[in-house]
């Protein structure tokens, strides 16, 4: 399971850094979706895997042992949510760099060659 | 607090000043001369303390943890100081009120002017060397505002910044010299470092601390080489001329060589720094004051030569040195503004400063001509004014410099003096002879309370010239006992000393430069030249613009070789560092210990093999087939969500799919305004050998980044946890928080600032957004309705979204979803309610009813919705984030910290038992701002489409023609 994981953020980091290198700016932000899952997957498994232990405390005398780690996912709630609205800001700068340069390329202008 | 008071005062004053109505010239005055006045008698009152050699010291705790703490002490320097500041302060600003013209914004000037007096006060008391370092960068910032004052002239902003450039970098040597010398003693205390005058002169970094003291010093008080931004700033009125630039900031370096005389002085160093930078300095602007045409000019030189004879002083070094340095930084603050303020009186009542047009100005100025007159002489150093004493001190000091054989100090003291009295001759020049017929304006004498403050300071240097053991000696005592200590010297300040070598001198002086006066008018033709004779290649001015021209230069060179605006070099290179730096800083990597901790589950590894195949899809097709790209990323964010659900973590899981759900919404409304996709092949010429090489690259480090962070994630989930503080949060929701729910009790109580911090940038983003579109100007191509959404069939085509909303649009899965809009809503309350026990709780409740509402929009059209359901998103941010906070800060009523959760226990009817924590409400601010930031940001989108579709098809792209529709920004 941990190898799986592990896979599948690297797997979704690379494809993430590739679309990131790309010139247009669609390509950009689907790189930047893909890298913030493998990133939150990546912070969340600080915490290691725990499979039907959620940390929902039913009394207050526990051990903490038998629960998952709590930290890394509160950070990665918000991490989650923060992501959307970055992802909201960098849409709305594409289409307005659209309206403005008339061109979807990173760099606000097609490449010369 | 007093001494508090005496910093703060001027300040709130410059507060006050600044919104003053611009023509409120009488009140502003009054106002300055109130803050003035106050401070003279706030620090009046101190003097029989610090007459009586007492230290007064007040702190206030700034950064104890580090050692820091905001220290005011006043000594009798210090005390002396702030009299000086004040009292002349006092005089400029009634000069003021009928220096500046109605036309003037009075409300910035007299703003400016209040808050250098409170920096210059901060210097002045500061009780800590960095504190005196920031108040000391705060009066070089009130200089560039003041000199700038009129900035519609290009002379006053060439000045300002000249000005700015050079005491600023000083200001930082001088930090950086404060830090060395604070390192050295190990305080930045004042009376600790001023204690430690042996440690320090014995220590290795001893040279570096005075060099770098010295030239911050050495740039405020305009000495050689740096004087050459004091002419410059006299671009500034006359007012922050006599002020500033000659009464109070330029002292402020020799001010801080006499404060820390104790710690620094005494060794060869020493003297030779500054003495030698002095002398040159006197020489230097003593000579290039005969030879200026303008008044202030002249003035401004010859200030730049009494800053070198008092900097020389203190180069010298000796107690009696250090006496007559304090003596001349007095006497000279007050014969050097009476004259700047009377050449503003001659440049107000004649409109021009030039001396070769000003003439015979006795006639019509015969008060003002007297008391110039009278300033004058204390400038050259005529007997019975003040000027003579100190300046006879200086005589007397220099001859000791040298022993018997060296008389070179001597000479260049010789030498100053002729200077002074030519230059001073010149100044007086323009009250006689025949009065100018060229002057711009009929001079008269000036109103009454212009010339008072003139008439003050002359009476002052003519008191302080005949009777100085009355007048000046208590206060010269005080100060000087302050520094100097159980060194203080002997001496008697008298008009006669008998017949003596100073005296000699001073009569050498007088005699010389009337010679030398006559000699040039006759022979060097004064009036007509246009360049100072000797050293007029000597252009600091010059240097000092070449200079700056050649870092910009440097800097656009830099810029242009090194630095690129296109985007895809620069994440090139950042996705890069993030491979190669973490390899550079890591150490070893860690043996691989420990066994996984799960076993090997095939239906976890199929949902990856769906899940990473989507995401490679992704990247393969997000040119050409943006939908199907958006839909394949949507594929690896709902197998992210399962994930989070398999492995313990159903709040993100829920969180994570709520997200998924509203950003595909959001990149759909976006994806209308791209440019349309490339036919793959169409067209295209195919790829060169260049893009292969690119893509190649780029795959290589794609492909080494997703093998890095797979090996990262590996190694970690190999090795056993350290002890976190999870077992602390775990332990206390319960007992603590009031709830069962670990990861919401996190959120809304444990590190509930984190989150109240989070929700503000998500209403910022919102906002940015929000504000961004209200500027957005479609690509004009995309205007006109998509080619996807028209159709010859279909009659909706042809509607607006108004219409097609009116007659029945989609009309069975629209009445559906209305339907269900309650239930969606019951839904999300239910998982807001049981947030804080079980998975949910503001953020998931919150984007739960987000997706409630914009399915509505989405079947029904934004006319209908709106038309229905009065939304305003800008509320609801504004309602949530202030609930948010109003629930910490009800902490503060029962005495609490901020944000500190209450837990109310309430028996409902027909519910039962209801545990009512505090942390509820803030979780209810969450859930308001997730609300308002996911349908302000949707819903501005959206109504581009809108915008857009006034006009309906075919149309809109006929009536955009190309240009227009674009703006130029």
């Amino acid at each position: 399971m941990e190898l799986t994981l592990s896979i599948a953020v690297g797997v979704m980091f690379g494809a993430g850094v590739w679309l990131i290198l790309r010139p247009r700016t669609f390509q950009l932000i689907t790189g930047l979706l893909l890298m913030s899952y493998a990133v939150n997957l990546f912070i969340f498994a600080m915490g290691r895997l725990w499979v039907a232990q959620p940390p929902i405390t039913p009394t207050p005398a526990v051990d903490p042992a038998l629960f998952a780690d709590p930290v890394p996912q509160g950070l990665v709630l918000t991490a989650i949510v923060i992501g959307f609205a970055t992802t909201a800001l960098y849409l709305v700068m594409i289409i307005g760099a659209r309206g403005l340069t008339g061109s979807d390329h990173v760099d606000g202008e097609e490449p010369r060659e | 607090m007093l001494l508090a008071a005496l910093v703060l005062v001027p300040f709130l004053g410059s507060l006050l000043a600044a919104v003053m109505p611009a023509d409120a010239r009488n009140r502003e005055s009054w106002l300055a001369i109130a803050v003035a006045a106050g401070g003279l008698l706030m620090a009046g009152s101190l003097y029989p303390d610090v007459a009586a050699g007492q230290v007064l010291r007040e702190e206030l705790a700034w950064l104890p943890a580090q050692g820091l703490y905001f220290v005011l002490r006043v000594d009798g320097l210090a005390w002396v100081f702030t009299m000086l500041v004040l009292a002349i302060g006092l005089l400029v600003v009634v000069y003021a009120r009928y220096y500046m013209s109605p036309a003037d914004p009075v409300p910035r000037f007299f703003a400016f002017l209040l808050a250098f007096m409170g920096s210059m006060l901060g210097v002045v008391l500061s009780g800590n060397l960095v504190q005196l370092v920031v108040f000391w960068e705060l009066t070089s910032l009130t200089s560039f505002l003041l000199i700038g004052y009129w900035h519609h002239r290009a002379d006053a902003r060439r000045g300002a910044r000249m000005a700015f450039t050079v005491t600023a970098t000083g200001g930082l040597c001088l930090l950086a010299g404060v830090l060395v010398l604070g390192n050295i003693v190990g305080s930045y205390d004042l009376d600790v470092v001023l204690a430690a005058g042996e440690r320090v002169r014995a220590d290795e970094l001893y040279l570096p601390a005075l060099v770098l003291i010295a030239l911050g010093a050495l740039t405020k008080s305009a000495q050689f080489p740096f004087h050459f931004w004091l002419p410059h700033a006299m671009a500034a009125p006359t007012p922050v001329s006599s002020y500033l630039h000659s009464a109070t900031m330029v002292k402020a370096g020799v001010f801080l060589l006499v404060r820390l005389w104790p710690a620094l002085a005494g060794t060869p160093e020493w003297t030779w720094i500054i003495g030698g930078a002095g002398v040159c300095t006197l020489m230097i602007g003593a000579f290039i004051a005969i030879f200026q045409h303008d008044l202030k000019g002249l003035l401004a030189y010859s200030t730049i030569s009494h800053l070198g004879l008092i900097t020389t002083l203190i180069g010298i070094g000796t107690p009696l040195a250090i006496v007559a340095a304090i003596f001349h930084i007095l006497n000279h603050a007050t014969f050097k503004a009476s004259l700047f303020m009377a050449a503003g009186i001659i440049d107000h009542e004649t409109g021009t400063r030039d001396m070769r047009v000003l003439g015979g100005l006795r006639h019509a100025l015969p008060v003002t001509a007297t008391l110039a007159i009278v300033a004058s002489a204390a400038m050259a150093g005529v007997p019975l004014l003040n000027g003579f004493l100190s300046k006879e001190m200086f005589f007397a000091e220099t001859l000791l410099v040298g022993g018997d054989t060296n008389w070179w100090m001597s000479y260049a003291a010789l030498a100053m003096g002729v200077f002074g009295v030519a230059y001073s001759l010149r100044f007086i020049s323009i009250f006689f002879g025949a009065p100018s017929e060229a002057l711009p304006r009929a001079p008269h004498e000036p109103p009454r309370w212009m010339r008072s403050p003139v008439e003050l300071l002359v009476l002052t240097c003519l008191v302080v010239g005949v009777l100085p053991g009355l007048s000046i000696e208590p206060i010269l005592h005080v100060a000087a006992v302050a520094t100097l200590g159980p060194a203080m010297p002997e001496y008697d300040l008298a008009v006669w000393h008998g017949f003596n070598i100073p005296l000699l001198m001073s009569t050498l002086a007088l005699a010389g430069g009337v010679l030398l006066y006559g000699l040039l008018r006759r022979y060097l033709q004064l009036k007509e030249r246009d360049t100072v004779p000797l050293v007029h290649r000597l252009n600091g001015a010059q240097i000092y613009e070449n200079t700056m021209l050649r870092l910009t230069r440097g800097a656009g060179w830099l810029l242009k070789h090194l630095g690129t605006l296109r985007l895809q070099p620069q994440l090139l290179l950042l996705m890069l560092a993030l491979l190669g730096v973490p390899l550079l800083l890591a150490g070893a990597p860690p043996a691989w210990s420990d066994s996984p901790r799960q076993g090997f589950d095939p239906l976890f590894t199929a949902i990856w093999v769906i899940g990473g195949g989507c995401a490679i899809a992704a990247a393969w097709v997000a040119k050409y087939h943006r939908l199907a790209a958006l839909a394949l990323v949507g594929g690896t964010g709902v197998v992210t969500a399962a994930t989070f659900l398999w492995l313990s973590a159903p709040d993100l899981a829920l969180t994570q799919l709520m997200v998924e759900t509203v950003t595909t919404v959001l990149l759909l409304l976006g994806l209308r305004w791209l440019p349309p996709r490339i036919k793959a092949g169409a067209g295209q010429p195919a790829p060169g050998r260049l893009a292969w090489l690119r893509r190649s690259r780029d795959l290589l480090v794609a492909t080494a980044g997703g093998l890095a962070m797979a090996a990262l994630t590996y190694a970690v989930l190999v090795h056993p946890a350290s002890d976190t503080i999870a077992d602390f949060f775990l332990q206390n929701a319960l007992t603590g928080g009031g709830g069962s729910n670990v990861v919401n009790v996190l959120l809304v109580d444990f590190r509930s600032f984190d989150t109240l911090g989070e929700i503000t940038v998500l209403a910022i983003v919102a906002l940015t957004v929000y504000a961004l579109l209200r500027r957005f100007r479609p690509a004009p191509e995309s205007v006109a309705i998509p080619a996807q959404q028209r159709h010859d069939v279909d009659p909706a085509s042809a509607q607006t979204p108004a219409e097609q909303a009116g007659s029945g649009y989609l009309l069975v899965a629209g009445i559906y979803l209305r339907l269900l809009l309650p239930f969606m809503g019951v839904v999300a309350v239910y998982f807001f309610m049981r947030g804080h026990n079980l998975p949910g709780g503001g953020f998931v409740a919150g984007l739960i009813f987000s997706v409630a509402i914009l399915v509505q929009y989405m079947l029904a059209g934004t006319v209908w919705v709106e038309s229905h359901l009065q939304l305003r998103p800008h509320r609801w941010l504004g309602f949530g984030l202030v609930l948010a906070c109003a629930t910490g800060l009800g902490a503060w009523l029962f005495g609490h910290p901020f944000l500190t959760t209450h837990t109310a226990h309430v028996d409902w009817p027909l519910v039962g038992e209801l545990h009512l924590p505090s942390a509820f409400v803030f979780d209810l601010g969450v859930f308001v701002v997730v609300v308002g930031t996911t349908m302000l940001m949707l819903v501005a989108l959206a109504h581009q489409s809108l915008r857009a579709h006034r006009l309906p098809g075919d149309e809109a792209a006929r009536a955009a023609p190309p240009v227009s529709g674009r703006r130029t920004l």
